[in-house]
């Protein structure tokens, strides 16, 4: 098997703060192939939109400090110069955000913030480079894109902003997406919609996405992988249909029963997972779910609070837990049977 | 009380917010139009959500029965007294049976008060002495929403999102209301704090029987709180039914669509449903003729721009529960179009 | 544009009036009488009675109030000035002057001095800030932070005193604050308007440094400035063509309300330097209770004010397409 086309080795992001050395992203690893996938979910602080933002080099290098390996196409990305890094945004690999009202400049029209794009990495001219805009509008399915080009991102519904911030992002054809809760803010009908011209785009153009949600629900909907982050750490990895069907990790049970689903039972109350996410500053020892997890009394010799189970992946499958499978089949039973129809 | 008296009446419920403008005088150009006639009624203990995308006007409805904001037109009566426009001193009395719990835990409680201070505050205001004083029922209350007792005089931002929400929780008990009005109480919180508070919501309910009108979005959290829940569309009521009936046989097309729309964390073998409505809701200044819904549905003809369809049991409808459409889906009905890539750019007015 | 502009000037009219008006009832309110203080240690009341009718003070407050405004339009005679043409703003109580003729005598030294002072704070201000705002958490910054901290607590008349005596007095650097048109002569106009110009801009450079870094500061972390980044652009690029257009807003609003307020007169610098601008006229007026000067005075600075805040909102309009003009 070949290199992959984005491989992530052991990341490290810890930021220096008054308070101390926050432990953002804790050795992290994984890879994505083009064309594919990859739903990354956690909740905040989970540190899943730190890892994207290291991935761009977009992090404050005055207060960040990053550690291991991020190679894109065999491009080592950490030790990259700045000047090859803007060589590389917007170009090979691009980024979509959450709130595309905010993302987008005020002050310039959709069509000026496409072109933009387009001109700095290909050097065209300025007609050459709208055209460029007033196609890629009309193919994230823009009505009139000759004239809305000419829009503000305040005359735009917030569908339209996504869509043209879809646009902006693959303006130049990038292999690797990153797209960090970008249906979150939108309404349910809205973001199917969002998420249709997504994996359309994808067939289109083969593009390799990382998508960030919280929503397992949305990761069900356009993932081929699922990571699942908790404090800074990957606690359990795997297809979409191994996660959700058959989760090996007691945080992603949890998460699962935290969600009522459209034909669950109602009478039940959920089953949420105690207490709160960690603080990073001081985080747990050993598991940092141990607090939260209602099986860690299951594990002798109080191993769960002072040895970091080990995530072992096995073609792409693994759970950094130290229950063994034997008591996770037993355990786990109830909530499996719950989920699966 | 008798059982036929609702503990909460609206009837053809409208609030205008009006639109300045003009020249060189300013005055009254036109209002949006956030809630436009609604009708429903709220039994004792009886939960009601109310789901709908934003704009569709359910959180100035919240904010209307909680008589926070006065209403244009219609009625509101509660315990079969009308409270639409009565004043500071008529509401004083029904102010602490009608509570409500917001979205944001953080900015709904004052920073500079103990979490002591914020609980007891309305029973301060209102002029409750509990036997055994305020600190005593401020624990017992603290008790009952999951928090510690001895966190009474910590502050608001000593405490999680998901802490904090509690405290609104217990806030809002603090006088025993009737009627709580939750407006989006737990969209703010991380998925795994959300069900804490779901979960909570539905004991205090169901334990303390206190009526719930629950706002939200997330259809799927509505659908596990509320025994009835009503579908808004662009200020109006588009369907209203019984949970069981609303989720498993919605006659709208827009409850149909907006259920198909919701992502569910199952790997089916076989795909579900897809409806994929074009474009985004229409602005609320100048909605849609007829039927508000009719400029993104698959379904509409002339009539529907002409005539607004009522809210009505439609044929095929068990009791209780209504449908404003002239063409009420069947379960049988083919699966609609997915419209979605194709649809934009037929129809560029839909979504612009 | 045109309704915004007809709706904000028929609104600047409106403010103009108010002001004139409370002008008019507080000189009023005063206790001393203008006309007992012309009419001298001997005064009867006959000659009292003519000196107020010959100051047209005799009438009641409204209709004196309504002479002035109709001289504004259409002129007016005096019985004992004669006739003044519209637009008429009196005759000076102390000088018997035309008010308008010295007004306009001396409103190109406030000009000249407030222009150019922010010309110099405008760029020094702004560059520095913007310096800072690059230099974040560096040296420079902390250096330029911590002076401009200095800078904006001194007084006017402190720097004037202490600046005219080390580079004129002592070290003959520069010549002493003196005005001479710049129509007679454009060297001597800037050398004898220097001084005053650096110790007028000093607090006002130190102002606009702090407010250009913090704007700078903020329009940095702002999400838009994340995605300009994201898309490859150059830190500089992000810098000046995204950021500083947020950043820019607040700080021609706050210049528009500066430079306004300083057409007005900058009292205390041509108090320090002796410069016979708009400011010192309004002292004096106020000292010989001289009515008219004071109106005159009153109502070009508020007009000042109020034009800039107009054209503050215009360009508002065309750096934000946000904001709508209607």
């Amino acid at each position: 098997m070949s290199t992959p086309f984005l491989s992530v080795r052991d990341l490290k992001v810890h930021f220096s703060t008054e308070d101390g050395i926050v432990k953002a992203v804790d050795g992290l690893s994984f890879d994505l192939e083009k064309g594919k996938t990859l739903g990354i979910v956690g909740e905040s602080g989970s540190g899943k939109s730190v890892t994207n933002m290291a991935i761009l080099g977009l992090h404050d290098p005055r207060n960040t400090a990053l550690d291991g390996e991020i190679l894109l196409d065999d491009k080592e990305l950490i030790t990259a110069t700045e000047k090859e890094l803007e060589q590389l945004r917007g170009n090979k690999m691009s980024m979509i955000f959450q709130d595309a009202l905010a993302s987008l400049s005020p002050y310039h029209t959709i069509g000026a913030q496409i072109s933009e794009t387009y001109r700095k990495h290909t050097g065209c001219s300025k007609r050459e480079a709208r055209v460029r805009a007033i196609e890629m509008l009309r193919r994230v399915g823009i009505p009139q894109p000759d004239v809305r080009v000419d829009d503000y991102p305040h005359q735009f519904s917030g569908g339209m902003r996504q869509r043209a911030m879809i646009a902006m992002a693959l303006v130049c054809d990038p292999e690797l997406l990153i797209a960090d809760e970008p249906t979150t803010a939108l309404d349910v009908t809205v973001q199917a919609q969002i998420m249709d011209l997504l994996k359309d785009l994808q067939q289109e153009f083969g593009t390799a996405i990382i998508f960030i949600t919280h929503d397992l629900g949305v990761i069900a909907d356009i993932a081929d992988d699922v990571l699942v982050m908790y404090g800074g750490r990957c606690v359990e990895r795997g297809t979409k249909k191994e996660v959700l069907r058959d989760p090996q990790h007691p945080y992603t049970l949890g998460l699962l029963g935290s969600m009522p689903a459209l034909d669950g039972p109602v009478d039940v109350p959920l089953s949420p997972i105690p207490g709160s996410p960690p603080s990073l500053l001081n985080p747990p020892s050993g598991c940092r779910f141990h607090p939260r997890c209602a099986f860690a009394d299951k594990v002798s010799g109080g191993r769960c609070s002072s040895e970091r189970p080990a995530l072992e992946v096995v073609d792409g499958r693994g759970a950094a837990c130290h229950l063994t499978p034997e008591q996770k089949r037993e355990l786990f039973t109830d909530y499996a049977a719950a989920r699966t129809h | 009380m008798s059982s036929t008296t609702p503990l909460l009446d609206v009837s053809g419920l409208t609030k205008h917010f009006p639109i300045k403008g003009g020249f060189p005088i300013k005055r009254t150009v036109g209002a949006v139009q956030a809630v436009d006639g609604l009708d429903f009624q709220v039994a004792e203990g009886e939960s009601l959500g109310l789901v709908g995308e934003s704009g569709c006007g359910k959180s100035t409805t919240g904010r209307l029965i909680t008589r926070l904001l006065e209403p244009t037109g219609g009625r509101i009566t509660y315990r079969g007294q009308d409270i639409t426009h009565a004043g500071r001193k008529q509401l004083a009395p029904i102010r602490s049976e009608i509570q409500m719990i917001f979205q944001d835990p953080y900015a709904s409680l004052n920073p500079r008060q103990t979490v002591g201070k914020i609980i007891s505050g309305p029973m301060e205001i209102n002029g409750i002495n509990p036997p055994g004083g305020h600190e005593k029922r401020v624990r017992e209350l603290l008790e009952t929403v999951g928090l510690n007792p001895e966190h009474y005089n910590r502050f608001p931002h000593e405490f999680s999102g998901g802490q904090r929400q509690r405290i609104g929780v217990a806030r809002a008990l603090a006088l025993e209301p009737k009627l709580i009005v939750a407006d989006e109480p737990v969209s703010a919180l991380d998925v795994s704090i959300q069900a804490q508070v779901v979960n909570l919501l539905q004991q205090v309910q169901k334990d303390l029987g206190i009526a719930f009108v629950f706002i939200a979005h997330d259809l799927a959290i509505v659908r596990h709180f509320s025994q009835r829940v009503a579908v808004m569309y662009l200020g109006k009521i588009v369907e209203i039914a019984d949970r069981d009936d609303l989720y498993n046989n919605p006659r709208h097309p827009y409850t149909r669509a907006l259920l198909s729309a919701v992502p569910e964390a199952t790997v089916d073998e076989e795909p579900r449903e897809r409806i994929r409505l074009t474009g985004d809701v229409p602005s609320p200044i100048n909605p849609p003729s007829g039927c508000r819904f009719r400029t993104r549905c698959w379904k509409a003809t002339e009539k529907c721009a002409t005539e607004a369809p009522p809210l009505v049991e439609a044929a095929g409808n068990k009791p209780g529960h209504l449908t404003a459409c002239h063409y009420p889906e069947t379960t049988d009905t083919v699966p609609a179009p997915r419209l979605s890539k194709d649809g934009l750019t037929k129809n560029p007015e839909a979504a612009a | 544009m045109f309704r915004f502009l007809v709706r904000r000037i028929l609104g600047a009219a409106v403010i103009l009036l108010i002001i004139s008006a409370l002008v008019f009832v507080l000189f009023y309110a005063a206790p001393r009488d203008p006309a007992r203080i012309a009419c001298g240690k001997v005064c009867t009341p006959e000659t009292l009675a003519l000196v107020r009718k010959n100051l047209a003070i005799s009438d009641p407050l409204p209709v004196q109030y309504w002479e002035w405004l109709k001289g504004l339009f259409v002129g007016r005679d005096y019985s004992s000035f004669g006739h003044c043409d519209a637009p008429c703003l009196g005759f000076s109580f102390q000088s018997r002057e035309p008010v308008l003729d010295t007004i306009l005598d001396r409103f190109p030294t406030t000009v000249s001095l407030s222009l150019g002072a922010a010309v110099i704070f405008l760029i020094f201000g702004v560059g520095t800030g913007m310096l800072a705002a690059v230099k974040q958490g560096k040296p420079l910054d902390k250096i330029a932070s911590s002076a401009s901290l200095v800078a904006s607590s001194m007084q006017i008349y402190v720097v004037g005193v202490f600046a005219t005596y080390l580079l004129v007095d002592q070290m003959h650097l520069l010549d002493r604050a003196s005005y001479t048109p710049f129509t007679d002569n454009p060297g001597k106009w800037f050398s004898g308007l220097l001084v005053p110009w650096l110790v007028l801009s000093l607090i006002f450079t130190a102002n606009y440094t702090r407010m250009t870094r913090s704007q700078m500061v903020e329009s940095l972390t702002q999400d838009y400035v994340r995605t300009a980044r994201a898309k490859g652009l150059s830190r500089r690029t992000v810098f000046f063509r995204f950021a500083w257009r947020g950043a820019m807003g607040p700080i021609i609003t706050i210049f528009g309300l500066d430079l306004g307020v300083l057409l007005g007169g900058a009292i205390i610098t041509e108090s320090t330097f002796s410069l016979q601008g708009l400011g010192m006229l309004s002292v004096k007026a106020v000292q010989n209770n001289d009515l008219p000067v004071l109106l005159g005075v009153v109502l070009v600075a508020a007009g000042a004010i109020v034009v800039f805040n107009i054209i503050v909102d215009a360009v508002y309009a065309l750096i934000d397409p946000r904001v709508r003009l209607a």
